[in-house]
């Protein structure tokens, strides 16, 4: 009898102790000063990813059996300000992208002068930090070809990229990322995708692809590229739209 | 005489020593972890209430489970966001995971692995783990010095949780990381592609919250308040034999 009391006790308990633990738990993350530890996870997961695998290791590639039968869209399906219908309703034949910031040669890039550039094309799994995967094939110019050509100077710590596609409040979907996986060897900027031109809602005419990152740290619609030494002064100062507005990791290889 | 029978040989009633500080403070973290993780890891997985085997899946491809989401009393944060349930996910996640580490590695240095969890000689005969499920069955536990160490079934499920579930957990968890599968490709190898491994989680997951569960109808059975006690104090005082 002692025991069935016990036990529908404990089980009352549990229950309203996972009530309280959870209710705790959102206060928790409402938290100034906790949400400053519980968001430099994403410092150490880097860290520990930079110090215990190569950084040069290159993100699995698979064989055309392997892809996708279809590979699904997300994110801006098709940017609806003025400056990319313009630019649409010829194909993107005005098409620039801007190497600009802390380089030594600024850069205008035409999508022809891209295209004419050393390519690389890998078949890579695409995750999207929803949980969703996705295999395609992509072919683009190496991004460090790029930055070669524009010469980076000592100052440069991260390459922001700009994008055409608003995302409503007045803000501009945007990402950046660090001078290891920009350098990286299949760090490319896309303009083909399942052999045909990109399409719109994969991010036309030119994406990047960083491959052992998560969906959102791989802009669509790309007009410039930036080297910066701090993030902080770009738009909300964490490296990305996602990251400035939700919260999400700045750094996505978790 | 008596008296230092007495000595070797506590007997039912007998205040004793019975869990080290490092199985303590890590069954505490432990809980902790377990916790938050199964939380956050249902809010994460509510952005897309499916699963499928193999490297690739999406909202084209047929998953072999499908679920609505998952409530708010059962998600950390109670309400809807990827980004916080993922930012305690990888937090505690990290926690978790050294956690299990230093714990592995203080137990074999105390010996706690081999004295209490290693299996002896003849614990595995299918006689004497027949023996310990009729035990079981019949709610008789054992008392006196018997009771200060592990049965098979506790040896079995312990073994399973710490060698097995929870490193499967820890690994499955790295696979669905991108930057951990270019440095260990290895890992998609082993579960058969990150979509796999993203679903073997999610069993992993649900297979620790039965345990917890059968861990919990077991705490009741053998005593609360001792139980407990035991392993926040370390002290536990042995059960009486009927007949004694």
């Amino acid at each position: 009898m002692s025991a069935l009391i016990t036990r529908r006790a404990l089980v009352g308990g549990m229950a309203a102790g996972a009530a309280t633990l959870l209710s705790g738990c959102d206060r928790l993350s409402a938290n100034e000063d906790f949400r400053k530890i519980l968001f430099s996870a994403d410092n150490m997961h880097r860290w520990t990813q930079r110090a215990l695998i190569n950084r040069e290791a290159l993100a699995r590639e698979y064989s055309p059996a392997d892809m996708s039968p279809r590979f699904r869209a997300n994110g801006t399906r098709y940017p609806q300000t003025p400056f990319y219908l313009d630019m649409s309703s010829d194909l993107f034949a005005r098409w620039q992208v801007k190497v600009g910031g802390l380089v030594n040669r600024p850069l205008s890039l035409s999508m022809p002068q891209i295209r004419a550039m050393p390519q690389r094309e890998q078949i890579t799994r695409h995750d999207c930090v929803e949980g969703w995967s996705a295999i395609g094939k992509w072919r683009g110019v190496p991004l460090k070809l790029i930055l070669e050509q524009a010469g980076l100077r000592d100052t440069a710590r991260y390459i922001v990229f700009h994008c055409a596609d608003d995302m409503g409040g007045g803000k501009v979907y945007y990402e950046s990322c660090d001078l290891v996986d920009a350098f990286h060897p299949q760090t490319i900027l896309a303009w083909a995708m399942n052999d045909k031109p990109l399409q719109v809602a994969h991010g036309a005419p030119v994406r990047m692809r960083i491959e052992r990152q998560l969906g959102y740290k791989q802009p669509k619609y790309v007009t410039g590229i930036e080297a910066v030494s701090s993030l902080r002064g770009i738009n909300g100062g964490k490296g990305g739209f996602w990251e400035d507005v939700a919260g999400y990791e700045w750094y996505g290889g978790l | 005489m008596d008296q230092i029978e007495m000595k070797d040989e506590p007997t039912g009633g007998d205040l004793v020593r019975r869990h080290r500080l490092s199985t303590r403070i890590w069954h505490w973290t432990n809980a902790l972890c377990l916790y938050v993780l199964f939380c956050s890891g249902l809010g994460i997985f509510n952005a897309h209430p499916r699963l499928y085997w193999g490297e690739y899946g999406a909202i084209f491809d047929k998953p072999w489970l499908e679920l609505h989401r998952f409530g708010p009393l059962w998600t950390l944060p109670s309400y809807y966001s990827l980004a916080l349930a993922r930012r305690w996910h990888l937090a505690f996640a990290l926690l978790f995971a050294f956690a299990l580490l230093i714990y592995m590695l203080w137990s074999l240095a105390n010996r706690h692995i081999g004295r209490d969890l290693a299996f002896r000689r003849g614990e595995l005969a299918p006689r004497h783990i027949a023996a310990d499920i009729w035990n079981h069955m019949r709610l008789r536990f054992p008392t006196g010095a018997e009771a200060l160490r592990y049965n098979v079934l506790q040896k079995g499920s312990y073994i399973f949780v710490i060698f097995i579930a929870l490193p499967l957990m820890i690994l499955t968890g790295l696979t669905m990381s991108p930057g951990w599968d270019a440095g260990a490709p290895w890992l998609l190898d082993l579960f058969g592609g990150r979509q796999s491994a993203r679903s073997i989680h999610f069993i992993c997951a649900w297979t620790l919250v039965a345990f917890f569960l059968v861990h919990m109808v077991m705490v009741v059975l053998a005593g609360p308040f001792n139980e407990v006690r035991s392993m926040i104090t370390g002290r536990y005082r042995l059960p009486k034999g009927e007949a004694a």
